[in-house]
């Protein structure tokens, strides 16, 4: 039986109900990630609102960024920000510490960009049709490899240079006067 | 409320002052680094807006939020390894102990 467009019963709509959802627990959790003070637990609630994203992407009909986004972001940048926290925190470090003491001239700041984003918003008329129209993976694939493929050939060496250079800044010295041959 | 651009493009304005409050007000330098990857959801959020409500984007938007999605992992993993270099000579995460060049 199929669900119906709407709540039932009455006249909300199912997509309206899961956007609200879905963006509260964004912004909750990107709320938790910069105020927490565990470091790790700012890490999990990262993760958190890299899968609201995601959901958002499926609300906004673009099912292939959603995947992206749970296999990229939640896949491989969490885990290497996860390990990144487990390599650099130690037991002593202070963990009181944890905001700038000029964390409210950037609270300041950052409620001011809020502001002005959202002024400038619904300020400006944009040329929205008004509803979602889903994107076919098809048409990503042809448009990616046909018209954007030098980008792509730029972001494939773009991508081998991170990884030498992550490994380059991030392998030990090797002991003066011997050979590193591993 | 799902169906108006507006509404996603507030949201992704909050997603990315939360980002610039993260990155201004926190000391330890992989949190800096996690504000900044709430920043660039953000934008790659407001692209995919556009793609979807407005239609000559629809295609290219998803384009260029992969292309976008390749360079923040490139620019993690650098940043993390500079992170993790920077902490093996000062042993400490935090930014502004990070003060070597002020003397």
């Amino acid at each position: 039986m199929p669900i119906g467009q709407t709540l039932p019963f009455t006249a909300v709509r199912w997509d309206d109900i899961l956007f609200v959802v879905l963006a509260v627990s964004l912004l909750g959790s990107a709320l938790l990630v910069v105020t927490m003070r565990d470091i790790i637990r700012c890490g999990v609630a990262m993760i958190a609102s890299f899968a609201s994203l995601a959901g958002i992407y499926v609300l906004l009909g673009n099912p292939l960024i959603a995947a992206t986004q749970v296999l990229v972001y939640i896949g491989a940048i969490s885990v290497l920000v996860l390990f990144a926290i487990m390599l650099t925190q130690t037991k002593n470090a202070p963990s009181r510490l944890v905001f700038q003491t000029q964390a409210w001239a950037g609270a300041i700041a950052a409620i001011t960009i809020a502001i002005i984003i959202s002024a400038t918003i619904l300020a400006t008329t944009w040329p929205s049709t008004g509803a979602v129209a889903w994107t076919a993976t098809s048409d990503i694939a042809t448009m990616l490899f046909g018209e954007y493929v030098l980008p792509f050939e730029v972001v494939s060496v773009l991508l081998t240079a991170a990884v030498v250079g992550g490994v380059l800044l991030a392998r030990r010295e090797p002991p003066a006067g011997k050979e590193d041959r591993s | 409320m799902s169906g108006s651009l507006d509404s996603y493009l507030i949201l992704s304005g909050l997603l990315f002052a939360i980002g610039t409050f993260g990155f201004l007000a926190r000391r330890n330098a992989i949190s800096m680094l996690m504000s900044i990857e709430l920043m660039l959801n953000a934008v790659n959020l407001t692209i995919i807006a556009f793609g979807a409500f407005v239609k000559p984007l629809n295609v290219h938007a998803s384009v260029i939020a992969l292309i976008v999605i390749a360079v923040a992992a490139a620019e993690a993993t650098v940043g993390l390894a500079i992170v993790i270099a920077i902490y093996r000579n000062k042993r400490t995460p935090l930014v502004d102990e990070y003060d070597s060049m002020s003397e």
